[in-house]
């Protein structure tokens, strides 16, 4: 058993996150100098995850968010997709392994991976609307929020959700609030198998080494990690029993990565075309320096006038 | 015998000294400045979301979501209104031969060597090119703002093609601000065009210098202004 993370005094103590350990800022130049603190991260073992959804419930209830009752769907997976409202889902598949035709009920608890390069950051362009944590939390602050949903096109996993309410977007936080506090997110807590633990990055990492190994000694040679190192990695990780194919888990990418259509938006476009438009009125202005302006001469208004007096007359009128 | 494809609706031509030409309608007019405010506003608070730099901007519109919320609906009236000055203006759009010339000898243009270029209709290939460049480019925006129109419009359309339609958009965006710079310069650098879009009328010379083909057609009809002979 992972050792758990103890209560918290009733002592008041001093938050351990703040904006001085913000990394990065969307749309926003990088932060002076942060001490970087021991990176977090959420180890998922799906392995031992039995659908219970007390971490679904844990969530909205510390998040005192309240879900709409919404209409069976033909499967336990309920709501049928994330919400604003519901940051994490249990996403159940039914998956015949071809090598031992076996049923396996694959559960995997879906919501946003905290991204060590996040596409919702890239993405945005409202300053410090979405943050980045030394210890690798992404959070969005919502008081800065536009609801345009560049982050949903950002994001290479389909997480965020914007509120047709206040239109803004929604996703899990980590439970930022608490690990300020030096806790663990609150579906950590609710999880009645420690399918869900919460510490330092290379805490998860180990604990998930020893998983993996028992995982493979009990016949799935494929177990393995998920921190995918096209995003810079995770801080929300998956110990999967068939790691080599991980879209059979409800569609988890196999390599996310940040949509190269987004970079290329957020990248070369942003600066070019900046570049192409003030290049536009300085060329306009230097052509009206050199050329001069384009005036009408005295001439012109002659032949104009001679013109118009020959219909004149040919028009038979005074 | 039918029309000059290049003469419009309350094209005139009023002798006097200076000769005094009707260009525009009022409707024209309006529909034209509705059109301009609209682009206006749609550049200020798209680049205000292009680049970070220029974020500042949507202050002008109430903040950012005030921002977010008030372009697309901006778009739809320049789309609407745009619509207007398409139907109004395509047909003395259309490309004739001398255009091609004009555009050949486009070093004369820029130098303003009008005596070397041909004699042109209402329109010349600029303005023209200035014309079909923003009808496509309205087109290409207003798709693909459709398409990232967050509040209504997300469910049709999957991520992917949403990513697409947003480089797109800011693709397009860029040209036709620049189609927009070209469009302003040279209203400005050929002095006496833009009464055309304020009083409506141009000078007989300037009519003759810069659209010659056209101030003759105007002359030689029987168009000449309120005043003029009726039909026979």
């Amino acid at each position: 058993m992972f050792p758990p993370i103890p209560n918290p005094t009733t002592a008041p103590v001093a938050p351990k996150m703040s904006d001085a350990d913000l990394v990065r800022r969307s749309a926003s130049g990088s932060p002076s100098q942060v001490e970087f603190k021991e990176p977090v991260a959420k180890l998922i073992d799906v392995s031992k995850c039995i659908g219970c959804k007390a971490c679904q419930s844990a969530c909205l209830e510390w998040n005192e968010l309240h879900e709409e009752i919404g209409t069976f769907n033909g499967t336990y997976t309920n709501p049928p997709d994330l919400t604003p409202a519901s940051l994490t889902l249990m996403r159940f598949t039914e998956w015949v392994n071809p090598e031992t035709d076996n049923l396996e009920w694959l559960i995997r608890k879906d919501g946003c991976m905290h991204c060590a390069d996040p596409g919702c950051l890239k993405a945005c362009p409202a300053p410090g609307a979405i943050v980045q944590y030394s210890n690798g939390i992404v959070d969005f602050d919502h008081a800065k929020c536009i609801g345009c949903g560049y982050c949903v096109k950002g994001c290479p996993f389909n997480i965020p959700r914007i509120s047709q309410v206040d239109h803004k977007a929604y996703k899990c936080t980590l439970c930022s609030d608490r690990v300020a506090v030096g806790q663990g997110p609150a579906c950590q807590k609710a999880c009645p198998t420690q399918a869900i633990v919460f510490g330092t990055k290379t805490q998860m990492k180990e604990w998930a080494e020893g998983r993996i190994k028992d995982l493979k000694s009990r016949g799935y040679k494929n177990a393995g990690l998920y921190d995918p190192p096209g995003v810079g990695g995770t801080h929300v990780m998956y110990v999967l029993q068939h790691a080599d194919k991980p879209s059979i888990y409800a569609g988890l990418p196999d390599n996310p990565r940040i949509s190269p259509i987004v970079e290329a938006w957020k990248g070369v476009t942003k600066y070019v075309g900046l570049g192409v438009m003030g290049f536009a009125a300085l060329a306009g202005a230097l052509h009206y320096l050199v050329n001069g302006a384009n005036k009408v001469s005295p001439e012109d208004e002659a032949n104009a006038e001679k013109l118009a007096a020959d219909k004149l007359s040919s028009g038979g009128r005074s | 015998m039918s029309a000059p494809y290049d003469l419009e609706k309350g094209d005139a031509v009023h002798p006097g000294r200076p000769v005094q030409v009707d260009r525009y309608t009022v409707g024209a007019r309006i529909n034209h400045w509705i059109t301009a405010i609209s682009l206006i506003l749609l550049a200020i608070s798209g680049l205000a979301l292009f680049h970070p730099s220029l974020y500042f901007l949507t202050g002008l519109f109430g903040g950012g979501q005030m921002t977010r919320t008030i372009h697309p609906w901006i778009g739809v009236v320049l789309f609407f209104s745009f619509a207007g000055m398409f139907l109004r203006f395509w047909k003395a759009n259309l490309w004739k031969s001398e255009d091609g010339t004009w555009m050949r000898r486009i070093r004369d243009v820029i130098a303003g060597h009008e005596e070397k270029l041909p004699e042109l209709g209402k329109y010349n290939a600029g303005q023209k090119m200035v014309f079909w460049g923003m009808s496509l480019l309205i087109m290409v925006l207003i798709t693909s703002g459709v398409v990232i129109w967050q509040a209504y419009f997300a469910s049709y359309t999957t991520i992917e093609q949403q990513r697409i339609a947003l480089l797109v958009h800011a693709l397009a965006a860029v040209a036709i601000i620049c189609v927009w710079i070209v469009h302003v310069y040279a209203a400005i650098w050929v002095k006496g065009t833009i009464s055309a879009m304020t009083k409506g009328q141009v000078t007989g010379g300037w009519a003759w210098r810069h659209h010659r083909k056209w101030f003759r057609e105007l002359v030689s009809s029987r168009k000449s202004g309120t005043r003029g002979t009726p039909a026979e």
